[in-house]
């Protein structure tokens, strides 16, 4: 095994990308995206890859491009993040209905406006519904994990839904991290050769993509992806087992800290969850029963084992990087609905972290305080009224 | 023994170079690293503030630093400017690129924890041939942390630039790594 580096994220993407070496990528600068496509690029104008690196105007035509180009029957990668992942929403919904196996890194960033380039999960969670495996980093380690785990996911026979890997803007892309990568054999015979289904360049067996439906053949393909979706689950299980063994490194698709024993869990996504760990070990030492997990694994929106974890807990909190403005945190209705079966927690939901507001372990106690102590309003800001 | 470190620089002064010398020695020490620039829109010669945190065991914590162990000022005109001495632990130490004593710099940060400067422009215009002071202050860390072995920041520096600058200038910022050592008081 290769060893021990230092790296920031978005290299470290561009890193896996480097050892798996796709057929195709398009895509658009955008921070802090930026260096995943500027770095993978170098990549290729020095021939380390076999790319096509296709140089587009826009996010928009990039995805188009992948969609293209996956349907063709390349394995085919992009990145982008924020107003990109926006521009992009409208082929969102195409790639995934048309069932092309795009692997995308999403720089998470938040939505202008007000105009802003920092962290939040703003811009993947306005493109939750779009049919989209989605799954999410805790630290750099993970970023390229997940990177070298998306193609098995996305090009599955079961699944054949693009994935968005996410990764927490400049908190892990701009940060340098000690990380252990592969060596570049062990994640090519890892990832595998690419078995495209009925692609088009199959001119033996020629087919059509991308055809207009009805309103009865619509609801029966949206059907199928649901289908799709709830396959996802075990096909991670199987990739995540399969990555253990290459790796040594063991990913659930709900990730447990302290969680057995706990009185109060929260719910969190991203590279807060690791601070959220360590916000438990301080008040574990001070008595405090609390946990935390992180549903790695977003869409398909993991209810049945977010239940396992939180059932009969007297208390979650679940903590949103995005606000559903006149509503809740997005995150917050779907774990209500995961644990509707049972006996009911007493649930809370916090907005942090929006438009980069800083993370903080003395933040995260007060508001873990004040769930543990049955003092929390059901919706809390943090920072401005926790 | 975990450290915490605090960055104060102007962009264009190589304080996100040298924070990511610093991270690659540690690993190269084995330790864990988390090292990260303050981020926003980058302006030259503006203020800026970069972090490090370096530890024994796997890094959780993803916030900025705010209880450093170690403050860095690259740049003596921020003396005065910024806040330098905000939530330094106590027993913490100041480093600065700052023409004066430690007393007098105690003195001007109205602080009493402990300082320590040295002249890292002079240090690296005399040895490099411009006023970036960054590898200059790395040596002087490397005097005043014993968790920075010089050695093996001598290495990293080498490893990090050959490829990139021609050979000549390595060696000269080597020797202003070797005289910020011996010159920081």
């Amino acid at each position: 095994m290769a060893d021990e580096i230092g790296i920031n994220g978005d290299n470290a993407v561009a890193l896996a990308w480097k050892q798996i070496d796709p057929d195709v990528c398009a895509a658009y600068p955008i921070t802090p995206q930026t260096i995943i496509v500027e770095t993978f690029s170098e990549y290729v104008a020095n021939g380390d890859v076999g790319t096509e690196f296709v140089c587009v105007e826009s996010e928009h035509s990039a995805l188009t491009v992948c969609v293209a180009a996956a349907s063709a029957g390349a394995r085919t990668f992009t990145a982008t993040a924020s107003q990109g992942l926006a521009y992009m929403w409208e082929m969102l919904p195409i790639a995934s209905a048309m069932r092309v196996p795009i692997v995308m890194a999403v720089a998470n960033r938040t939505l202008s406006g007000p105009i802003n380039i920092h962290n939040d999960h703003g811009d993947a969670m306005s493109a939750r519904d779009c049919g989209w495996v989605m799954i999410f980093a805790e630290n750099v380690q993970e970023a390229y994990d997940n990177a070298v785990m998306a193609p098995r996911i996305a090009e599955h026979p079961d699944v054949q839904l693009p994935v968005m890997a996410n990764l927490d803007g400049f908190i892990l892309t701009h940060a340098i991290e000690r990380m252990r990568p592969l060596d570049t054999a062990v994640v090519r015979k890892f990832v595998g050769e690419h078995k495209p289904l009925h692609p088009l360049l199959d001119w033996k067996k020629p087919v059509s993509h991308g055809l207009m439906d009805g309103p009865e053949d619509y609801y029966r393909h949206k059907y199928q992806m649901v289908e799709a979706m709830e396959k996802a689950f075990g096909v991670c299980e199987k990739v995540f087992a399969d990555f253990a063994k290459i790796s040594g490194r063991k990913y659930s698709i709900v990730e447990e800290y302290m969680c057995d024993d706990a009185d109060c869990v929260a719910v969190i996504l991203g590279s807060s969850f690791g601070t959220m760990k360590a916000t438990v070990d301080k008040l574990r030492a001070e008595g405090l029963k609390v946990g935390a997990c992180m549903p790695r694994v977003f869409r398909p929106w993991p209810a049945k084992q977010l239940a396992k974890v939180l059932g009969g807990k007297k208390a979650v909190l679940v903590m949103d990087k995005h606000v559903g403005v006149g509503a809740y945190g997005p995150m917050y209705p779907e774990v209500v609905a995961a644990l509707a079966g049972g006996k009911m927690p007493k649930m809370h939901n916090c907005i942090y972290g929006l438009g980069g507001q800083d993370a903080t372990v003395a933040g995260f106690e007060k508001i873990l305080k004040a769930v543990a102590s049955g003092k929390a309003k059901e919706l809390s800001f943090m920072g401005v009224d926790v | 023994m975990d450290l915490e470190i605090c960055w104060h620089g102007r962009g264009g002064q190589g304080a996100v170079t040298a924070n990511e010398i610093l991270a690659e020695t540690a690993i190269r020490g084995g330790k864990y690293v988390k090292a990260f620039p303050e981020f926003g829109p980058e302006r030259m010669g503006a203020p800026i503030r970069a972090f490090t945190r370096i530890s024994e065991k796997p890094i959780k914590v993803h916030s900025q630093v705010y209880e450093p162990d170690v403050v860095i000022v690259l740049d003596g005109t921020l003396v005065g400017k910024v806040n330098i001495t905000g939530g330094l632990k106590k027993g913490g130490i100041i480093l600065a690129n700052y023409v004066g004593t430690p007393e007098e710099l105690q003195k001007a940060l109205g602080t009493k924890e402990r300082c320590h400067t040295l002249d890292a422009t002079k240090i690296s215009i005399e040895e490099i041939g411009r006023p970036v002071a960054n590898t200059a202050m790395l040596g002087a860390l490397a005097k005043v942390t014993p968790a920075i072995p010089y050695d093996v920041l001598e290495d990293e520096i080498t490893a990090k630039f050959t490829g990139r600058l021609p050979d000549k200038v390595i060696v000269k910022n080597l020797s202003a790594l070797k005289r910020a050592y011996d010159e920081v008081v």
